[in-house]
């Protein structure tokens, strides 16, 4: 079954019971907001704590810069979206069905709003719309939370997480395998991927699981020029040789993340393009923890000076899991991956600009 | 189950003062700017006193003791 080329139809939806989430299980689906976390462990966690109150947070915020998968999605199939968010309601229970769609991805809300405008009395009534604000940070899951109960889009500690009071938070994508499985019978067998950067059709692909970032990017027209290397996962994903990357088959333990692939072409700084992206990601840090807070303002600074490497090294390692969210630990796995793959160039940053000043 | 029980800090309240930290140097030291980190593992049995002291003393109350955590 595939996403993007379906007609989106409105029709019944299919009979389900708890016991959908057995199904689930089997099919493996994984969460494609960005941490691959196990569908149904988490539909099992608040199945069992629903009282018939609970809530489904369909996640539509894609803070991602690159991202533009979950934006595609809900513009081309915003039924198949929608019933995914409505079986989850009759599995967990729910009594309430919230749409958090990014504020400024207009044509995304207007599709959502337009199919729901078409849905039954009773399934329009229980559900709301929520615009997430422009930030990273808005889209992880307690900001998200944060925001319907109480207006504001920054993470809040855990416990409790949104699954211990009966919450719900899902990807929209990951609703749209649910809705695929649940009509068909079949396990959801592809994955949708925003190509970015260097490749000669940026947009949105969708892909078999199991294809290789090398066929993915053949897809998008191949790389602009010589590749150097690619950001497989997005801002919080991870870099790889571009070589070694080409091969890689995007299965559900390839860390695809968020989908998207970032290509970097050789003609480009890696240092300069790495610090740019942790001088972004430290501005949009919600200020809250003193470790993601000041650390990650730290890291950014630190990176584009080559006599701080052992420094980096311990600040990214010191970083992670100190956060009330995973925001330092993405920061942090991005730029390890980074001084790894770009251990050359960081060690001689200094010198290959003034080589290229002078040629 | 055993009574193992492991320190936690809110990183949200956590105002990095460190008081934690002159109290209880075994198991919290300060990143550079201030901030506690913790180190892992259970709590040993002889400090269980003094990480309760850091708990009373931390201004901010931000410091707690958790028994292992799981999720779901
Ligand atoms: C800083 C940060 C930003 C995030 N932004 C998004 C986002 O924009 N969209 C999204 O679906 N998930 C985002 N996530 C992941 C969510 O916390 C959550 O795991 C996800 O929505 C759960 O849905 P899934 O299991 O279907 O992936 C973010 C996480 C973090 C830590
Ligand atoms: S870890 Fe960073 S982004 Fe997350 S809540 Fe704390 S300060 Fe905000
Ligand atoms: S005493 Fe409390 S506020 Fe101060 S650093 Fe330790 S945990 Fe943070």
């Amino acid at each position: 079954m595939r996403l993007l080329d379906g007609r989106d139809l409105l029709a019944p939806l299919p009979t389900v019971g708890r016991r959908f989430i057995d199904d689930l299980e089997r099919s493996g689906l994984a969460g494609r907001g960005g941490a691959s976390f196990p569908t149904a462990t988490k539909w099992r966690a608040v199945a069992e704590r629903s009282r018939g109150d609970a809530v489904i947070l369909v996640n539509g915020a894609e803070g991602e810069p690159h991202s533009k998968k979950d934006r595609t999605l809900m513009i081309a199939r915003p039924h198949l979206v929608l019933d995914g968010a409505f079986i989850a309601a009759r599995v967990l229970r729910a009594r309430r069905i919230v749409l958090y769609i990014g504020e400024r991805h207009a044509a995304a809300r207007d599709s959502m709003l337009g199919a729901l405008a078409h849905r039954s009395e009773p399934e329009r009534g229980i559900v709301s719309l929520a615009a997430a604000p422009p930030r990273y940070v808005a889209g992880a899951e307690t900001a998200a939370v944060h925001f319907v109960d109480e207006g504001l889009a920054t993470p809040t500690t855990t416990p409790p997480y949104p699954f211990q009071r009966a919450i719900l938070v899902q990807n929209v994508e990951t609703l749209a395998h649910v809705a695929a499985l649940a009509r068909s019978g079949e396990a959801p067998d592809s994955v949708l991927l925003t190509m970015a950067g260097g490749v000669t059709r940026p947009g949105v692909i969708e892909v078999e699981l199991g294809t290789t970032v090398g066929e993915a990017m053949a897809r998008g027209g191949g790389p602009v020029e010589a590749p150097r290397a690619v950001l497989v996962g997005g801002y919080f994903g991870r870099w790889m040789q571009a070589d070694e990357a080409w091969r890689l088959p995007l299965t559900r333990e390839a860390g695809i993340g968020c989908g998207v692939m970032g290509v970097l072409p050789a003609s480009r700084c890696p240092v300069c393009e790495v610090a740019a992206i942790m001088r972004y990601l430290a501005a949009e840090s919600s200020a809250q923890c003193g470790p993601c807070f000041f650390g990650l303002r730290a890291l950014a600074e630190a990176c584009a000076k080559p006599a701080e490497l052992g420094r980096l090294k311990r600040w990214a390692a010191e970083v992670r899991g100190r956060g009330a969210c995973k925001h330092p630990d993405g920061a942090a796995i991005f730029l390890s991956s980074a001084i790894e793959v770009f251990a050359r160039e960081f060690e001689h940053h200094d010198a290959i600009h003034q080589v290229r000043r002078v040629a | 189950m055993s009574d193992e029980r492991h320190l936690v800090v809110d990183r949200i309240k956590c105002d990095g003062r460190g008081l934690c930290a002159e109290i209880l140097p075994e198991l919290i030291r300060l990143d550079d700017w201030g901030y506690p980190i913790l180190k892992p593992g259970p709590i040993p049995e002889h400090l269980r006193p003094l990480a309760e002291r850091a708990i009373d003393d931390c201004p901010v109350l931000a410091i707690a003791m958790r028994r292992a955590e799981k999720r779901s």
